[in-house]
């Protein structure tokens, strides 16, 4: 088959589009695609529509604080936060992406394992360890002061600090759709760019950069919405994003009219975000040329930049990894000192690690028919529907929560508090950065390929396995990889919809942490880390593996 | 392109078949003799004594923690079909919201006597399991009892420029401004808060970055509840670099407020569930909380942490907490002075 395949013309540019099937759907693709992917996207609006019933019972009052001069001042500056974190996020996932996939930078496999972990550090532990270290008259402050002199630090509350680690903790979300489109462009053309005389650093930006930029704004409009959602980074920074204002709603007032008025105002700026995602992608298409693409791609010699190259990895990973470890560790040795008692954590991480592998496999399965539907059916109702699935991942998760709680507790009662009712709101909190992932991948899969199997007398099935799988494998590892992290680290969810006594990692962080025992947040912080980073590793080095093999 | 359709159909298939049939494996087989308790103070403190009540009655209890808030929105979201038996909330706000929705059921007054009036609801629908007393937690390196004023109206003195922290967020912070609608009046609150903000304070998330804040100097004094300090001390060691002042004159600055339980009127397991409030109210587990997190025990005769102003000798507002739930008004007031977004 992929003798047939080999004689297609190769050819540069764009292939041309083989206008394959009729455009009205077919029966097929009604059960196979339409279906599936309408059904996902309904289950993802559950949230959206427990919103405008709340908001339904909203009086006078809630009218007069959200018609505030505060409230645009709010909502600019959570656009301004969202737009900065993802440019920043985009500067650093992009170089280390493509030195951890194409370069020869010193021990890259280790850069390739460390540089996403930080995105299993939930927020609001960051942001904390963050302020014992780095904070005004924090430890390395206190150090400084010791040894330098310096008094004080400048202040890192506000823009600065929530900036600052909300581009550590979530720049991952690029650079693992980054990698993915990486390691499957089309080596021919960088080939071809670069015999037809362009240097490496033109070719990087005329060739490869055109071809990972869906997956940059896959990676981006994650970043973005993820700030808006975020609550933990910005409540410690004291950075007043809408998020904020909505848990002061809940916290303070349990006016849940106001809260839920407040998020509907939180997803018509997811709205304008992903339109204006949609309006920066151009049409361009980048499926590969030809099959000769399972060749790996030619290693690139960084030869003098390998210095500054290593020194940016080891400063990125020492201030978004290391720097809260080393914290966490500190805590842990004092606590003991002090005679604190660890109890045993096997449980929660048994936990942490069944709830996450569950969610990454169920959101993958939900994500497959609404990215192949985006890209196979490429229409104004496709894309509508794919980018339904992201609206939901900019709300808090809290909202998400108790949107399950009234509609599990009054209309699934058998299903509420249960494990699938909690996996199911993991799926819902986290579908985009599957569906994103998969969608980036199978845009390089040019449809002529599937359709050569069809005609050489293969099942769908056996296409799928044979030809689609494996050229969007590391699309498909992407995004089971970020369900896992993230969800490792999920907590308003798990606390509100776990069954009872289903502790996790992050539900210990968190209770022991908002009681002040630091000692014993930080083991399970850091078993978090740890028992995070092995699948990564996995995932990880079987794709490099297999790139060398082929 | 006609390859993904039977894959996708067989994974929708397999997708809706997981989450059924693992439905009958989740749900929860519920006998009477399990009581299911909404817990928004932490499990660190609170599982210990839960241990301690099935062991000594038999009955277990199933948990679900969270924030008092969360929880008192998952409550008031899940109605009349709750399958919780109790909710033990951190402040009588998260209280107050769930008996407004009449979600609470009327405790039997042989409960509610135990405690002092000041710390039960009214209506005798939620009851006071440990107090907390409001202080000003201040840097002990640089400051001294000495150089602190007599009420909180010394605060808004411009001396204080830029020294203090608090947390305008937390519910114990709002609840103090509630009392000072109450005893001061509005306008006198107002100008309070005013006066405090003119000196530039610095806002916290919640207690406890307040109380690491005044320790490291990051500020001079802190508006906080009198507990976190002990928590930190037992961490850290005796070094810890702040210590709790008791306001002299009282007022306010000195409100006790507790934590408390109350029953949910849909909850099957009423006998258990009383069973467990009077358990909380026993001396066992009084004690518990006296020495263990460091709180008021609100039954006479416990030993309190040493160190603590006893109750009595608190110049504490004798106020009822059950005025003291219109949290709204205090966070307009709040919004409107520029303490909250």
């Amino acid at each position: 088959m992929s003798e047939i395949l080999r004689q297609q013309p190769s050819q540069l540019r764009r292939l041309r589009v083989i206008p394959s099937q009729a455009r009205y759907p077919t029966l097929r693709s009604i059960f196979g695609l339409w279906i599936p992917t309408i059904f996902v996207a309904g289950l993802v609006l559950l949230p959206i529509f427990y919103l405008i019933l709340r908001a339904y019972g909203a009086d006078q009052s809630t009218w007069e604080q959200i018609f505030r001069i505060q409230t645009l001042e709010t909502v600019g500056r959570t656009i301004w936060l969202a737009f900065a974190v993802t440019l920043a996020s985009t500067a650093i996932a992009v170089p280390v992406a493509w030195l951890t996939v194409r370069s020869d930078l010193p021990f890259r496999r280790l850069w390739a394992v460390l540089t996403p972990l930080p995105l299993v550090i939930p927020s609001y532990v960051g942001a904390y360890l963050m302020v014992s270290t780095i904070g005004p008259r924090g430890l390395f402050q206190n150090w400084l002061e010791s040894s330098l002199g310096i008094e004080r630090f400048p202040d890192i509350y506000g823009f600065p600090g929530a900036m600052l680690i909300l581009t550590l903790m979530s720049y991952p979300f690029i650079l693992l759709s980054v990698r993915a489109a990486l390691q499957k462009i089309d080596p021919a053309l960088e080939d071809a760019a670069r015999s037809l005389g362009l240097n490496a650093w033109s070719t990087f930006w005329r060739v490869t950069f055109p071809q990972i930029r869906p997956a940059i704004a896959a990676g981006g409009l994650l970043v973005a919405l993820y700030v808006l959602r975020d609550f933990g980074a910005v409540s410690i920074m004291r950075y007043n994003t809408f998020t904020r204002v909505i848990y002061i709603q809940y916290q303070s007032s349990f006016n849940r009219s106001t809260a839920a008025v407040l998020a509907l105002v939180l997803v018509s700026i997811a709205i304008l975000i992903l339109a204006f995602e949609i309006w920066t992608r151009g049409k361009a298409r980048y499926y590969r040329s030809d099959a000769s693409a399972s060749k790996p791609a030619a290693v690139i010699q960084l030869g003098r930049w390998r210095w500054p190259a290593l020194i940016f990895c080891s400063l990125l990973v020492g201030a978004a990894l290391v720097m809260p470890a080393g914290m966490l560790i500190f805590w842990l040795l004092r606590g003991l000192e002090a005679g604190e008692q660890i109890g045993s954590l096997w449980l929660a991480a048994k936990n942490s690690i069944l709830g996450s592998s569950l969610a990454s496999g169920v959101t993958l399965v939900a994500a497959l028919p609404v990215a192949a539907l985006a890209i196979r059916r490429p229409n104004p109702v496709s894309r509508l529907l794919d980018r339904l699935t992201y609206i939901a991942f900019a709300l808090p998760g809290i909202v998400i929560a108790l949107a399950l709680v009234f509609f599990g507790a009054n209309f699934a009662p058998f299903l509420y508090q249960t494990l699938p009712l909690l996996v199911f709101a993991y799926a819902i909190l986290f579908l985009p950065e599957a569906v994103g992932a998969v969608r980036t991948s199978m845009l390089q899969v040019p449809p002529n390929f599937e359709e050569a199997g069809r005609s050489l007398g293969q099942k769908p099935l056996q296409v799928f396995q044979k030809i689609t799988m494996p050229l969007i494998r590391p699309g498909l590892a992407a995004g089971a990889g970020l369900v896992f992290l993230t969800t490792m680290k999920e907590l308003p969810a798990t606390l509100i919809l776990a069954p009872y006594g289903f502790k996790t990692l992050a539900t210990s962080v968190w209770s022991a942490v908002s009681e002040a025992f630091f000692a014993r947040a930080a083991a399970p912080a850091l078993i978090l880390i740890l028992v995070s980073s092995l699948p990564l590793a996995a995932l990880i080095l079987r794709d490099q593996k297999s790139e060398h093999r082929s | 392109m006609k390859s993904q359709h039977e894959f996708i159909i067989i994974s929708t298939l397999v997708l809706t078949g997981l989450l059924f049939s693992a439905c009958t494996l989740g749900s929860s087989d519920e006998s009477s003799n399990t009581l299911v308790l909404y817990s928004g103070r932490s499990e660190s403190l609170v599982e210990p004594i839960i241990t301690q009540f099935t062991e000594a009655s038999g009955i277990e209890v199933q948990v679900r923690y969270g924030s008092t808030a969360e929880l008192a929105a998952t409550l008031l979201e899940e109605g009349e079909n709750s399958p919780a038996d109790l909710f033990f909330a951190q402040d009588p706000g998260g209280l107050g919201a769930v008996a407004d929705a009449g979600l609470l059921a009327q405790l039997p007054f042989d409960l509610m006597y135990l405690v002092d009036e000041r710390f039960r609801s009214p209506q005798n629908l939620w009851v006071g399991i440990s107090g907390r007393a409001r202080v000003v937690v201040y840097n002990s390196e640089r400051l001294s009892p000495d150089d602190l004023p007599e009420d909180l109206h010394g605060f808004t003195d411009p001396a204080w420029k830029g020294r203090i922290g608090l947390p305008p967020t937390n519910g114990s912070f709002q609840t103090m401004i509630t009392g000072m609608r109450q005893v001061w009046g509005e306008e006198a609150t107002r100008e309070w808060l005013l006066g405090i903000l003119a000196n530039e304070p610095v806002f916290y998330e919640k207690n406890t970055p307040t109380v690491a804040a005044v320790a490291s100097g990051e500020v001079d004094v802190g508006f906080v509840n009198h507990y976190y300090l002990y928590r930190f001390i037992a961490e850290e060691g005796e070094g810890f670099a702040a210590r709790n002042y008791f306001l002299p004159s009282g007022g306010p600055g000195s409100l006790v407020m507790v934590s408390g339980i109350g029953r949910i009127a849909t909850g099957q397991n009423e006998a258990a569930a009383l069973e467990f409030i009077e358990f909380l109210l026993s001396e066992t587990a009084q004690q518990y909380f006296a020495s263990e997190t460091f709180e008021y025990p609100l039954i006479p005769d416990i030993q309190i942490f040493t160190g603590l102003t006893p109750l009595t000798e608190l110049n504490a507002l004798d106020i009822a907490l059950g005025d003291l739930s219109d949290l709204q008004g205090s966070v307009e007031l709040l919004q409107e002075v520029g303490a909250l977004p």
